[in-house]
């Protein structure tokens, strides 16, 4: 993998292909993106409104960027995409809030802890995708979806503590997990993680939306990522010429959950209190990370980083809009779909590029 | 006795799913996906009532037969509009579409009735039935929900076995072009199938609140993709396989919420789906379909 990027960088430097260049034109539309509002925030033209809203963004991105991966490259849909993300979170507080003390290096510390929600977010994925990527279609989202909502429900119900004899977990109470005097609840079941370090900023999310995205896009450059694509066009003639079905599938998927794993670990170090409520880590998360992806096109990484962002800040910076961003996010996806699938749009597209075509060869 | 009396409640519970899970079974069967959106017509259906009935001062029967009717209308109008020309489009836009109309429904109820929860008045008027000297009490609900449930399914199954517009969807349903070819209206199936079962929903929504008389724009979700649950455990597709599968659902959610953990009991419900879906994928009562190149 890393000789594979190694050998495209200095590909590119002779001659940018076409795929080189396009990447390059995305991470550098987010560095520039970076650089103009580290900018502002330097010259203090920045809202504190829009200041708060930075970090959430990124998460938006990094989540919108892996679904995209299962949703676009993999052919399948996940509605369980929020379960990663809030398995990564928790982890990863848990994590911050347990060795507070111990590692007293911040960076080193949050770097540690980004690593242990990508792991358990990845384990967590593998457990999911064992029984999930059996399935196909629309049984598969329902699955996914009944996977999140588990996560969800399991991790509003564990209370976790530790004294001098160990942790302890508890399904009922926190009375039941009989510490000692001296021990300390650190996941309190609905009431969830308290005093999660402030440890994640703009920039490590910038950096951690570059690094999935090089993630990403070197994965689908790669002979795995066509295999997953042969997979997602057609899985018979893919299997008949000996494409290891489930490792592939099971490849992509596990990646992308990481990856929301790491998004969520973001997200938990922004907030001083995490609970897994429905509206943070439940189906409605999903889908506002799948109307990111739709928007910005299935399949297209960079389209994900942009619709994550404009819709992300439209209805903050019009603020008669907030009340109606639900119902926008409902109409972006109707819209999208029978744009890109009605007969009569499809064949309205048609005839306007080719109308196109026509000026262009008149005009040459 | 306090088994028995989960038990109960189990069932009538389950009966709401099922009838809703008809609904997802007969368009699953015909249109071939799943109408994520159907849950949340159950959702309207009840803020008709409750309009009709609250705000309006309409007779609780009559509102019932306009909750129904607004219902078809709806589900007819969201073929119409979302479904019918994604028809040849990949399963995956398909489901994306499903799943746009019913955050739709659901905000457009938040914008028009607020996201306060409305206390729903039942309009099931049968006493409470007490038996064993007050141990068991059966709530009038509960019976009312079974028999209407097994109302529901002796009509629909005589509906289809036996009248011309039940047959033809029978007939689209095993196949598409040949049912078109032998001169059946394909479009028109589809859209008497989504008219049912929207219709039912609206029953469905009303039998629902009046059990759990509290109605919010997400009242339908939940109970929907249960649904669902239900008819894949039944076996989708197949009409007596809804109603086990849901009565069976439902019985293991309120036996879970009692014995085991209220708050597990989702969690269990959907254990329950992906056991099915790994072990027998095509429900208890479903037909195996082998996939061809």
């Amino acid at each position: 993998m890393i000789m594979m990027s190694e050998q495209k960088k200095t590909k590119g430097k002779l001659k940018l292909n076409k795929v080189t260049k396009n990447d390059l034109i995305t991470y550098l539309m987010v560095v520039i993106a970076y650089v103009i509002v580290e900018i502002l925030l330097k010259t203090g033209n920045l809202s504190s409104l829009l200041q708060g809203l930075l970090v959430p963004l990124c998460t938006y991105v990094i989540l919108a960027v892996s679904l995209n991966l299962t949703v676009g490259i993999l052919g399948e849909l996940s509605l369980g995409h929020a379960g990663f993300m809030c398995i990564g979170a928790f982890s990863s507080a848990l994590f911050s809030l347990g060795l507070k003390d111990s590692i007293a290096n911040e960076g080193l510390r949050f770097f540690i802890a980004i690593l242990v929600a990508a792991a358990s977010a990845a384990l967590c994925g593998i457990l999911v995708g064992i029984p999930v990527l059996r399935l196909k279609g629309d049984y598969l989202a329902i699955v996914t979806l009944a996977f999140g909502e588990i996560i969800k429900n399991i991790i509003n119900a564990i209370y976790l503590g530790v004294d001098s004899h160990g942790i302890h977990i508890s399904m009922t109470d926190t009375m039941s997990l009989g510490l000692e005097p001296d021990g300390k609840v650190l996941i309190k079941g609905a009431q969830g993680i308290t005093g999660t370090p402030h440890d994640s900023n703009f920039t490590i999310g910038v950096v951690l939306i570059l690094l999935s995205l090089i993630i990403i896009n070197n994965l689908v450059h790669s002979r795995t990522g066509r295999a997953v694509m042969s997979i997602r066009d057609n899985r018979i003639a893919a299997e008949s010429v000996g494409i290891n079905i489930t490792k592939y599938k099971m490849i992509a998927f596990t990646i992308s959950a990481s990856l929301a794993g790491v998004a969520g670990a973001l997200y938990s170090h922004n907030l001083s209190t995490l609970t897994a409520l429905p509206k943070n880590f439940g189906y409605n998360m999903s889908i506002m990370i799948l109307v990111f992806v739709v928007l910005g096109g299935i399949g297209n990484m960079r389209g994900s980083v942009i619709a994550a962002v404009i819709l992300t800040l439209l209805p903050e910076l019009l603020r008669g809009l907030n009340n109606y961003r639900m119902l926008i996010y409902a109409i972006v996806l109707i819209a999208m779909m029978l744009f890109n699938w009605s007969p009569r749009t499809v064949a309205w597209k048609e005839k306007m590029a080719e109308k196109l075509k026509r000026t262009k060869k008149e005009e040459v | 006795m306090s088994f028995i009396s989960y038990l109960v409640t189990g069932i009538s519970l389950g009966s709401v799913y099922a009838i809703i899970a008809l609904g997802y079974t007969m368009v699953y069967g015909i249109a071939k996906m799943l109408n994520f959106a159907h849950g949340d017509v159950i959702m309207i259906g009840g803020y008709v009532v409750f309009v009709a009935v609250s705000n309006l001062g309409i007779n609780p029967y009559v509102a019932i037969l306009i909750s129904m009717a607004v219902c078809t209308v709806l589900g007819v109008v969201v073929e119409k509009v979302a479904y019918k020309p994604l028809r040849n489009a990949s399963p995956l836009a398909v489901l994306i579409t499903a799943i746009g109309v019913s955050y739709l429904l659901q905000n457009v109820a938040l914008l028009i009735f607020g996201s306060d929860t409305k206390a729903f008045t039942s309009v099931v008027t049968m006493k409470n039935i007490t038996l064993f000297d007050g141990q068991l009490i059966i709530p009038g609900v509960a019976v009312v929900t079974v028999l209407a449930c097994i109302v529901i399914m002796i009509g629909l199954s005589l509906f289809i076995k036996k009248t011309k517009a039940g047959r033809a969807m029978v007939a689209v349903s095993e196949d598409k072009g040949a049912a078109q070819l032998m001169g059946i209206n394909v479009n028109g199936t589809i859209s008497l199938t989504f008219a049912i079962g929207s219709g039912l929903a609206a029953i469905a929504g009303v039998l629902l609140c009046s059990a759990y008389p509290s109605l919010t724009p997400y009242t339908g979700a939940m109970p929907g993709i249960k649904a669902f649950v239900a008819a894949v455990f039944g076996g989708i597709g197949s009409i007596p396989g809804a109603m086990i599968g849901g009565i069976l659902l439902g019985i293991i959610e309120n036996l879970s919420k009692a014995y085991i953990s209220s708050q597990m009991a989702d969690a269990i419900v959907f254990a329950v789906l992906i056991i099915v879906l790994l072990v027998r994928p095509t429900g208890i009562l479903g037909k195996n379909i082998q996939e061809k190149v």
